[in-house]
């Protein structure tokens, strides 16, 4: 047996359950998925999250995944995805079939959910929300941050907080 | 949509929504970048001022030098808001506000304020802009000017927040760079020192965009240029080299721009000991220079200029500090809507 075929284990309903509502965060770039959780506080989630990390994918060679199960994501919530993200594909899931995907958006301006890296930003510093200006240079994968007010760039790696 | 012509029709007829929204949002932002109109405005960056919008603000500039106005500002009342201290930008505004016949109020450090009563920023700007018709400030704290305009609808000044940002001083470089120049586009243009940390070099490369200037960026590898400042100057074009030494800008150079190296920049001590006395500059230095090269500072400078430059036709950081009164006095008259 080679190690392009699929043994039993590697069929994915032995691995992640099929759920009966809710939403599958599908195509999450491979390490990314961790910080989707703390994003969407999906930690503190009432219902069952399972997630699935390196799953092989025949796009994008190793792939995370993410089923919430009783919460459809909005479409605010599916474009926070997307800065973590880009080429990700939410399912809505009811009663055990896909009822609505969509590929999610790249927003122009995120408000409020990250804390800007930068300690003497005056967001850190008075109780206020943040903003970011979002770009990147026709590569989706690579999106720039810039803090409105302290007008620091970040890239993803540089996010390390998130308010709810 | 009446307004538009057909083959603007076309265009937009074959965009998606978002593909017209996102257009529209576009010319609009360069719309208000570039209108000429400062009334009610407030200049928290140089990133929002557009080439005509710099050149209209150093038409009025040089107008203020040349022909005082004692009484534009008389009955406006200026918020002279210092959260940390300052020397130049604190006394030429007011000066400048002085000069232009208004009054001032305000305070020079945080300490007397209600900050120290843990009192937001948001909460004291919005009270000061209700005493006041335009504020001038510094913070320590980067952002801070950005969030004193939304507490207040009175214009905001900025005189620097934090390492960000700090508009009048690349006005006044700009003007000086014109003053001395007698132009502003397609000079070379030398920055020297620590180009790392210091927003006045960042700010004014970021402005030089707009001038198809060349520029030559002289420091230690450590204290070099930041790649996002490197990377805007590419998506604008703008030709740029790095060097080490002062000595191999100092023939081709318009202008020379230094800085000032702070040893509290250097986690190791003696790398600051090894280049400490690379970047000054002396009179024997600039035997090579071109008869119209000035060399600029935006001060305070600490030995990074000799003493004995000061008298050379080169020197020009003395009239660039003067420079930031006209500078000032054209901003309060444009946002208070008595220059036009």
């Amino acid at each position: 047996m080679t190690s392009e075929q699929k043994t039993p284990e590697d069929l994915r309903a032995f691995k992640v359950y099929a759920i009966k509502a809710g939403t599958v965060i599908d195509h999450i770039q491979v390490g990314r998925a961790m910080k989707i959780i703390d994003i969407l506080k999906l930690a503190s989630h009432k219902s069952t999250v399972t997630v699935g990390l390196n799953f092989p994918s025949s796009n994008l060679g190793r792939k995370d995944i993410i089923k919430v199960e009783n919460r459809e994501l909005s479409p605010e919530e599916a474009n926070r995805v997307a800065i973590f993200a880009p080429n990700s594909t939410i399912n809505i899931i009811r009663n055990f079939k896909v009822a609505d995907k969509f590929k999610v958006k790249i927003p122009e301006i995120i408000n409020k959910i990250i804390v800007c890296p930068n300690p003497t930003c005056i967001t850190n510093n008075e109780t206020m929300s943040s903003c970011f200006h979002v770009s990147h240079n026709g590569d989706i994968n690579i999106i720039k941050l810039r803090c409105k007010y302290c007008e620091k760039i970040f890239i993803h790696d540089d996010i390390r907080e998130y308010k709810s | 949509m009446s307004d538009l012509s057909t083959e603007e029709i076309k265009i937009l007829e074959g965009l998606s929504k978002e593909e017209i929204l996102a257009k529209l949002k576009s010319e609009a932002e360069e719309q208000h970048k570039s209108r000429k109109t400062f009334f009610g405005r407030d200049i928290i960056s140089i990133h929002e001022l557009s080439r005509e919008g710099i050149l209209h603000i150093l038409k009025h500039s040089k107008g203020m030098k040349e022909t005082p106005q004692p009484d534009l500002l008389q009955g406006y009342v200026m918020g002279s808001c210092f959260f940390e201290p300052s020397t130049r930008t604190r006394l030429s505004f007011e000066t400048a506000m002085s000069r232009l016949g208004g009054k001032i109020i305000g305070f020079a450090e945080a300490g007397v304020t209600s900050a120290k009563k843990k009192e937001t920023l948001y909460d004291s700007m919005k009270i000061i802009g209700q005493y006041v018709d335009v504020i001038a400030m510094r913070h320590p704290m980067e952002g801070a000017a950005q969030r004193a305009a939304e507490a207040t609808d009175k214009p905001i000044l900025n005189g620097g927040d934090g390492s960000n940002q700090h508009p009048t001083q690349t006005l006044l470089d700009l003007f000086t760079i014109q003053e001395c120049q007698g132009k502003l586009d397609n000079l070379n243009i030398a920055m020297i020192g620590d180009l790392k940390y210091g927003r006045t070099v960042h700010s004014l490369a970021q402005a030089l965009t707009n001038f198809n200037a060349t520029l030559s960026f002289v420091a230690p590898e450590s204290l070099q240029m930041p790649n996002y400042i490197c990377d805007d100057l590419d998506k604008h074009g703008v030709k740029y080299t790095l060097y080490e030494k002062i000595a191999d800008v100092v023939s081709s150079a318009d202008i020379l721009y230094m800085t000032r190296i702070q040893e509290e920049r250097f986690p190791d001590k003696m790398e600051y000991e090894k280049i400490k006395n690379t970047y000054v500059l002396d009179s024997k230095m600039l035997i090579s220079a071109k008869p119209n090269m000035r060399i600029m500072h935006p001060l305070p400078r600490v030995n990074e200029i000799a003493t004995d430059v000061d008298h050379t036709p080169h020197a020009y950081y003395f009239e660039q500090a003067h420079n930031g009164l006209y500078v000032r006095q054209a901003l309060l008259g444009l946002v208070l809507g008595k220059l036009t």
